[in-house]
């Protein structure tokens, strides 16, 4: 990422030290960025509690929470408790965020893989396509096709399928993420997951799974067409420039097939920049799996914080926003790795 | 959008940046340009002309023959039908292109000049400075805009927006995310130009840093910015929307805004009224279609390696011919 001009041709274990040790100014950013945004126009009890309290007892609150103290004290306090690996507690239900992490965390991360799985599946080969096809009138309908796909937002692509296959065709569940009958006997389960792939299957029941799957399609969809648009547009873009390059004509010279060209010589090299924007993706992923969530009731991290929202309780969205940071950084750092081991021209 | 000094050639309009690259484009490339200019343009026009095209006023709740009915179906009354708290589903949608429009000039103007001088001076003058705005622009530039917007608009307006603190709220946390955007392409092309030899030459005759900057390097290093700005006013209304949708929004009575009508339509989807999450909805995809349009057709034309050139073209057309 940073830093390209200095980089020395020290390989790849300096490549990988050098971007790990980077993850730790990102967090520091990242935190303080989103802390003094919440601070800065003052407290979270005062902006969820002001005008609902009697004063004197609101200025006891604040004083007990530590927020009459000057803001640098604050956060110098606030920065000792992230190193503890402490985010800090709700204020409405005294829940740790760091177990708000762990319960629900895994039911954004199961919406995520859905989401990134139907991206794949729709957006590469048509983006292929595309590429093959180009300047024709069928590239520009899968061109105008990516755009619908990555600029409708979630919340109204949502809200038709929602409305056409749910309301209108009542073939797929409105919303959650499986029967009550399914939960309950998931719950059962001695260490559920909370991945209900996962726990379906080790419930032994025959129709848990098909249960379960029925109700992340429209989520999937919903989220993961988003990323296919972009998919699209990569692939294609990318497909379209290394056929204009040498080898592909040497190739093409050989007697290899147009066919064979596009998805074998010309696709290979295009997904490595498919691999880093999967990195810039976790982040589009978590900022509309917020929206994902809310629009069919799944019950992860989004979810989590627009209840937060809902029940004022800016204590709890800013430690959720401020996790949410750590592991947008953390995927970030995996993804590069990957496009490291994979692209040795990406190593410094 | 600074125009590139072209050769002059034919009238003023040949040099107009949007109109220029229409009467380069040939083929497909150019109705899909023209597609995007034309949507956009509609909706200039319609959000300021909304008052007049407009049936009723976005807050309207009654008229001369009394208090509008709620959730009624499109009739000849009311075209688009009305939400369940009996306001015009068409002229809300109509109005609410206004609002979309003021966030997305408050966020294209924050984002562009505070990026593009961060990204000029950083990468002109180099320095300890300019390592540390690149690792924070690096660290910002993958964060969730969503969320960020989120935490803007609780401290900006503690949850319940006016007009103006909610376009505030959407522009200010997608200049965030969007500062690092300009500023990175920016800067690397300033250290590449930095280096040619027409920057040289005018220190050589004595041009001082300022003329250096704002004449040479700022007009040579902005050409691939029309993407990033079309990119950038989409996500600016579309965050606007997404925090109506969120119940951070602009309240009912001082604008119209489609998140915030897509979210009071939420529970009538589930109830089979179609008609107000429908047509919000779909004004935001429209116009998010035209502005990307846009942005990917000047981009197409920036890119030598999309670009198509009429002899290219003619070749194409023998191809399918064959």
């Amino acid at each position: 990422m940073a830093e390209k001009t200095h980089a020395a041709s020290g390989g790849l274990i300096r490549y990988l030290v050098v971007r790990f040790l980077l993850i730790f100014p990102t967090i520091f950013i990242l935190v303080t960025l989103v802390f003094f945004l919440m601070r800065v126009t003052g407290d979270p009890i005062t902006a969820s509690q002001g005008g609902r309290l009697p004063p004197d007892e609101l200025a006891q609150r604040i004083h007990t929470a530590g927020y009459d103290q000057p803001i640098i004290v604050q956060y110098a306090q606030y920065l000792g408790q992230l190193l503890r690996g402490d985010f800090g507690t709700t204020y409405s239900d005294h829940q740790p965020i760091t177990t708000v992490l762990t319960t629900y965390g895994t039911a954004t991360l199961e919406l995520a893989v859905y989401a990134l799985v139907v991206a794949f599946i729709v957006g590469i080969p048509l983006g292929m396509l595309a590429a093959f096809i180009r300047d024709r009138w069928g590239d520009a309908v899968l061109r105008v096709l990516a755009i619908l796909f990555y600029a409708t937002p979630i919340f109204f692509s949502g809200l038709l399928l929602k409305l056409v296959f749910s309301i209108w065709l009542h073939v797929l569940p409105v919303a959650g993420r499986a029967s009550t009958t399914v939960e309950l006997k998931m719950q059962e389960l001695s260490n559920p997951t909370g991945i209900y792939f996962i726990d379906a299957l080790r419930t032994g029941d025959p129709a848990a799974l098909p249960d379960v799957l029925q109700h992340a399609i429209l989520p999937a969809v919903t989220l993961g067409l988003l990323t296919a648009g972009i998919f699209l547009r990569l692939v294609r873009t990318n497909v379209i420039g290394t056929l204009n390059t040498g080898y592909i004509d040497a190739a093409r010279s050989r007697g290899v097939g147009e066919y064979r060209l596009v998805t074998r010589h010309a696709f290979r090299p295009a997904l490595i920049p498919i691999i880093t924007v999967i990195g810039l993706q976790i982040a589009m992923l978590l900022g509309g799996a917020v929206l994902t969530e809310t629009t069919f009731e799944w019950n992860g991290l989004g979810y989590q914080l627009n209840h937060y929202l809902q029940a004022r309780d800016f204590v709890a969205v800013q430690g959720i926003v401020a996790l949410l940071a750590v592991i947008v950084a953390v995927v970030n750092f995996i993804v590069d790795i990957i496009a490291a081991l994979i692209d040795p021209r990406v190593r410094y | 959008m600074t125009a590139v000094p072209a050769k002059p050639r034919g009238t003023w309009l040949a040099k107009v940046p949007v109109l220029r690259e229409l009467r380069q484009s040939v083929g497909v490339q150019r109705f899909m340009l023209l597609v995007g200019v034309i949507i956009t343009l509609v909706y200039i026009l319609v959000a300021l002309l909304a008052p007049v095209i407009a049936p009723y006023r976005f807050n309207q709740l009654q008229d001369a023959s009394g208090t509008f009915p709620g959730s009624a179906a499109p009739s000849a009354t009311h075209l688009w039908g009305t939400t369940i708290a009996g306001y015009d589903v068409l002229s809300r949608t109509l109005y609410a292109s206004q609002t979309a429009l003021m966030a997305i000039v408050a966020a294209v103007i924050i984002s562009l000049i505070i990026g593009v001088l961060l990204g000029l001076f950083s990468g002109y003058f180099g320095g300890p400075l300019d390592r540390i705005l690149v690792v924070v622009c690096d660290a910002i530039y993958a964060f969730p805009s969503l969320l960020l917007a989120i935490v803007i608009s609780i401290m900006l307006s503690r949850g319940q927006s006016s007009l103006w603190s909610g376009i505030m709220a959407a522009a200010l946390s997608i200049s965030v995310v969007y500062v690092p955007q300009y500023f990175r392409v920016v800067r690397s092309e300033v250290v590449r130009i930095k280096a040619e030899a027409y920057v040289e030459s005018a220190k050589v005759i004595g041009a001082g840093n300022g003329r250096v900057l704002f004449v040479h390097v700022l007009r040579n290093s902005v050409r691939t910015l029309p993407l990033i700005i079309t990119l950038n006013a989409v996500d600016a209304f579309e965050t606007l929307a997404g925090l109506g949708f969120l119940g951070l929004g602009i309240e009912p009575s001082s604008a119209a805004e489609w998140g915030y009508d897509l979210q009071k339509a939420v529970s009538d989807v589930t109830a089979g009224i179609w008609w107000t999450a429908l047509f919000p909805g779909l004004a935001i995809v429209l116009l998010a279609l035209g502005i990307s349009l846009l942005g990917e057709g000047l981009n197409d034309l920036a890119d030598p390696r999309l670009r198509r050139r009429s002899a290219e073209a003619n070749e194409a057309a023998l191809e399918l011919e064959a």
